[in-house]
Formats: C-alpha cells, structure tokens, sequence
C-alpha cells in the first residue's frame, strides 16, 4: 500500500514538472530568441509586494531596473515607477505542444519587461529561455533512454533466448561497452560525427550517441531475466504446444523483463538529460539560437561571465528538481519488484 | 598466479575491443582533418593528395589499423595532425595531469567513504544515519557538471582558491614546500568537485554491505567475547564487506576518469579532457583515439589493482585461485 502510495508520489511530481516544460510557451513571459539589446545581462528582478512607502497595492509588482549613475554594468532599481505585474496576459505567439497556437501567458507587464531571471549576453529572457531548453533537454534524455532500452532489450533477448556464441559475443561486446568510462565513449562517438550541423540535425545526433552509449547494462540484466524466465514451466508448456521462438519471446518472455526496464529508464533518463547537457555545455551538442539546459550553461566558460554575471549560472538548477523525481521514482519501482529485500546498491551512474 | 594471468589476459582483450571500436567508428567519419584545406585556394589538391599519403590516410582501413596498432606496440599513438607531432608524448604530458586528479580524488574519496560508511551502518537506522542519508541523497540529486560550476562560481566570488590552471605563474621560483602548497591549492577545487560527486555513491554502497555483514552470528560471537566495538567494526565487518566494495572500486576509477573529463574542461586543468575536445572539434581524430585508450588503460590498471587487493582481502578467491 505505501509503495503504491511511493510510486504514485513520485509520478505526479514528474509529473508536475514535465507538464510545466511541455507548456513552456504558457509559463514563459517572452519568446526564447527574443532579444531585447539595450538589456545585456540584466540581473534577476525583484517582485515586491509592499512598496518604498509601506503600502499594499494587492497586486504584486516590480521596479523596472536603470543603470546606476557612473557606471556601464551596475543596475538599480527605479523606486519612482511600480510596475504591476499582470497575470494571463497576451503576448509572444507560441504553439503549445507544436501544434495549438496561442498567446496568452501566465504572467508579464503592461509597459515594461519583466526578467525574473535576468538576461544573457542579448538581452533575451533567461526564464524563458530555462523552460524552453528544458523541452530540448528532457527530450533528448527521454529520446536517448528509449532508443537504448529499445536496443538493449533486444540484444538481451537475442543473448538470452539464443545462447551460445550469440550470448557470448554480444556479452563481451557489453562487457567493453560497460568498461568504457561513459564520458570517453561519448566522447569517442560523437568525434566521429559531423560537427556543423543544424540544431536539428544537431539533436538528433546527440539523440543517437547517447542511446547508443548505455545499451549495455540493460540488455545484461533483460538477459539475466529471459535466461531465467525460458526455463519456466508456462514458457515450457507453451513451447510444448508449438509456440513460435517470436511467440513466446513477445507472449511470455518480453513481459516479465517488463519491471528491469521501467526501472532502468526511470535511473536512465535523467542520466542521458544529463549527458546532453554535458555535450551541448562543450559545445558538441544543440548548438545556438535553439537553447537548451547545456548550451545555456556554456557562456560560463568565460571567465568574465563567471565573475559578474552569477545569474547566468541559474539554468544549472533546473535539472536538480527533475534528478530528484527520477531518483525518487526509481527506488520506488525497485522497493516494488523487490518487496523484500530494498536494494539500496541501485547503481546510479552509467559506468 | 593464474588469477592475476587470467585478469591480465581479460584487461588485454578488453583494451584490443577498444582500440578496434575506436577504429572503426573513425572510419566512419564524414570528413577528416585535412578537409578543411580543400576549403583554402592556396593548398592545391595535389599537397592535401601528399599530406593524406604521408599519413596513409589513402589506405585501407585494415591497413591502417595494423600500421597503429605497430605504432603502438612500439610506444606510439599515432601521429597528431594538429599538432604535428606523435600523439604518444602529447598525450603523455597531459595524462599526468589527469592521472594525478583522479588518484588524489580517488583516494580521498574512499578515505572518507569508508568511515561514514562504516558509522552510517553501525548506527543503521538512528539519527546519524537518517542525517547521512540525507545528506547523500542530496549530493546525489546534483549532478557533477552543476557542482563544478557551481563550486568554480563560489571560488571565483570568494577568492579563496586559484581558478583554472595546474600552478601558478611564479611556480619556478617558489622553494619546494611552497611548490606544493601552490600545487594543493590549485588542486582542491577540482577534486573537492570530483569526491562530492563520487561520495555519495560509495559512502551509500559501503553502508549498505556493512550492514549486511552486521548481522553475521559471527559477529554477535565476538561481541560475546568481548571485543571492542571500533576494532569489530573496522576490522571485522569491513573486512567481511570487502568484496563487493573492492569490485566497486574499480567502478568507481572509471566514474571518476568520466568526472575528471568534465571537471578539466570546467576548471581548466591541464589534463586529457581540454586535449581531447580540442581534438574533436579539430577532427585530430589519432588523438582521440589514443585519449580514449589511454582512458581504458587507466581503467584496466585500476580494475587490475582492485583484482591483486581482491586477491589479498579475500582468502576465498586465493583457494579457488590455487586449487585450480
């Protein structure tokens, strides 16, 4: 019962958090490649309540920011003019999930810009930009855990279905996958791909080489699974009546590996957001104006940024609520195969 | 004496599947470092044609393997274009670097894995270990590339550590100790990066295998004779609880080789990772392979060492081993 009850936490607060990247266009006051040029990291803004003299307006609003006298970079606040801050306004088009258009907004400002999070070198809006690199992110990661669970379940099925030199090849051939430390197998494969492509082509590319990288340990433990479940009574007995080898793979054995699988794609997905982040942080991943959760970060390299502009370190956080929930789901799936005996030696990393 | 053979001959067809790997995804490149000179009126086709040769870049592709792979039995790695020079040396300098990074991280991580470990398991269940838990599960939830920025941010605001760099730029004329101290000081944001990142896993597996081992009768046995708590804990139960630890620490070489990768890059150590995206991004595709496989070889000596540890600890293996 308080597994269920775990499990079920645990999925509405991922829930939660994909619905508030999905709808990215609604939650973002502006457009993502929106840039605003006379604003050139702007530090985040401050939403009050109570004002300079003590008053309570009902309506939360802000203080536009200027430039401090005598200076170039430092910003104040304007306490002359309070900005309120309105809620489902109309805005930026965007078309939800791709497809529906709309404009309306949960928040924004009348005459004035809001940046909460402040704004990077073109003055466009970090917040936005935050929940829109989420969808690239969380997609490639989700894209990434699927082609490898994908591909690691039938190469576990095919090395433990078959056996014999099969099993023996393609187990070795996991073994020097496993061995390889995960970042210099990225790092191998995407080398040897072409680096100036489309933010497209770009996405897809980094899709491939991180589902690629992790077949490895899945497909051990789906074999571990079939090797186990062929020996069966039921698979013996339906073999017995004439099942086909593609029956009772799909029938009988694809089922039960069914558990090792949601667990390894709820410990691999954040792993593989991770990876993308990684690879567009250096530059080898979904390159810019399209942003993403990595490629957001990599302004960071400058040391400049690093000292002035802290704010620019925000997009980093994002990711810590969305490891959380897969973490949390993960040991839930695994408190619920295995009621018995919790297995805390869940191995969180790839390598 | 077999054991360690058959663990050498493992760690030799795993670097061979390797080399081979590499090789062969390298084949399938579109597009190799000398490309970008078609794109220059100045080089004619013929030079690019004479560089390629030079470099057998016009053979077949088995043909160049068994070429490296006599390169690299003779010490060698190939030849770095963009460097122009062999890419052992070049890998060599910046692989001491590395090397350095993630033994210090290694060993520092375990030498403070092991107590927590060790306390979290003796007090399963209590305060302490609650407390400890939560505090791994909250170091597990950031991810290495945001606790790097993260720290390199914190010590850039506060000054309190160098940023970036192996030394200083007066380090020739520092007295000994004083090298040192610059050397450590350098060091400590990225292997406080690296073992805040590796801790929580290994300080999670040493407590979950002590644990297990506590409720061993024969450990009740001992406490009935009246052996102290810390010699049972460290001396007993640690010992009980090696095996899977060991394993682990093999894996844990090769988690923390991927962290360091990534933390070079951040905090602008001189080590494989900067060399290596160099590499890639300039298609210098010999140097990657050679990173790569000096990543696997690294990995293969840390595997090596948990086996001979594995070997000493554990007298099981040392029967099995000798009754073959």
């Amino acid at each position: 019962m308080t597994q269920h009850r775990k499990l079920a936490r645990w999925l509405i607060v991922l829930a939660a958090l994909h619905c508030v990247i999905v709808a990215a266009g609604f939650f973002a006051p502006y457009s993502p490649i929106e840039q605003d040029r006379d604003r050139p990291y702007l530090p985040p803004m401050r939403v009050h309540i109570i004002d300079a003299h003590g008053h309570f307006p009902f309506r939360p609003f802000f203080y536009p920011l200027r430039l401090r006298e005598n200076s170039f970079d430092q910003y104040e606040e304007d306490p002359a003019t309070a900005v309120p801050l309105r809620f489902f306004v109309h805005g930026a088009s965007y078309r939800l999930l791709g497809v529906v258009p709309s404009h309306l907004h949960l928040f924004g400002a009348a005459n004035a810009r809001i940046y909460l999070l402040g704004t990077d070198a073109y003055g466009r809006d970090q917040l936005s930009r935050i929940l829109f690199g989420g969808q690239v992110s969380l997609l490639a990661g989700l894209l990434g855990a699927g082609v490898t669970l994908l591909l690691g379940a039938l190469i576990g099925l095919a090395a433990g279905y078959y056996g014999d030199w099969r099993d023996d090849l393609l187990m070795r051939a996991a073994e020097l996958f496993l061995a390889l430390p995960w970042l210099y197998l990225l790092f191998a494969l995407r080398a040897f791909l072409p680096l100036a492509v489309s933010p497209l082509e770009a996405f897809l590319l980094v899709v491939v080489v991180i589902g690629m990288v992790g077949w490895a340990r899945p497909a051990r433990l789906v074999r571990g699974v079939v090797l186990s479940v062929k020996e069966r009574d039921f698979v013996r007995a339906a073999r017995g009546f004439g099942a086909s080898d593609l029956y009772l793979l799909r029938r009988h054995i694809l089922p039960e590996t069914s558990s090792v699988l949601l667990t390894q794609a709820a410990i691999l997905v954040p792993q593989f957001v991770l990876a993308e982040m990684t690879l567009s942080f250096l530059g080898l991943g979904v390159p810019e104006p399209v942003s993403s959760w990595g490629n957001l970060l990599a302004s960071l390299q400058q040391y400049s940024v690093l000292v002035s502009y802290w704010w620019m370190y925000l997009p980093a956080l994002a990711i810590i609520p969305f490891f959380l929930g897969y973490l949390g789901l993960a040991s839930a799936l695994q408190e619920r195969s295995s009621p018995y005996k919790i297995d805390e030696k869940s191995s969180w990393t790839l390598s | 004496m077999r054991y360690l053979f058959r663990r050498t001959l493992h760690a030799l067809f795993l670097l061979f599947g390797v080399s081979l790997l590499t090789f062969l995804f390298s084949a399938l490149t579109p597009g190799n470092y000398f490309d970008e000179m078609r794109l220059n009126p100045q080089i004619s086709p013929e030079t690019i044609a004479a560089l390629r040769a030079q470099y057998q870049l016009d053979r077949p592709l088995p043909i160049r393997y068994i070429h490296w792979l006599n390169a690299v039995a003779h010490g060698q790695l190939g030849f770095s274009f963009a460097y122009n020079s062999p890419v052992g040396p070049l890998l060599w300098s910046r692989a001491r670097n590395t090397l350095l990074l993630t033994i210090t991280a290694t060993l520092l991580a375990w030498l403070l894995a092991l107590p927590l470990g060790v306390w979290s398991a003796a007090k399963f269940g209590r305060a302490p270990d609650r407390i400890l838990s939560w505090t791994t599960a909250a170091l597990m939830v950031v991810p290495d590339l945001v606790l790097a920025l993260g720290l390199l941010i914190l010590a850039v605001r506060t000054g309190w550590f160098p940023t970036g760099g192996l030394v200083s730029l007066s380090f020739d004329a520092l007295s000994p100790l004083q090298k040192l101290r610059d050397l450590a000081s350098h060091m400590a944001l990225p292997v406080t990066a690296l073992v805040l990142a590796a801790l929580p896993m290994l300080v999670r597996h040493v407590r979950a295998s002590v644990a297990e081992v506590l409720e061993a009768p024969f450990l009740r046995a001992a406490l009935g004779h009246g052996i102290s708590h810390r010699k049972l804990l460290y001396s007993y139960a640690l010992r009980a609880a090696a095996n899977p630890l060991i394993s682990l620490f093999g894996f844990s070489v090769g988690t923390l080789l991927s962290g360091s990768l990534l933390v070079e890059v951040i905090m602008s150590w001189p080590g494989l990772g900067p060399l290596l995206l160099e590499a890639i991004l300039a298609r210098d595709f010999y140097v990657v392979i050679g990173g790569v496989l000096l990543s696997m070889i690294f990995l293969v000596g840390g595997n090596l060492f948990a086996d001979l540890l594995l070997y000493w600890a554990d007298p099981r293996i040392r029967t099995a081993a000798s009754a073959k």
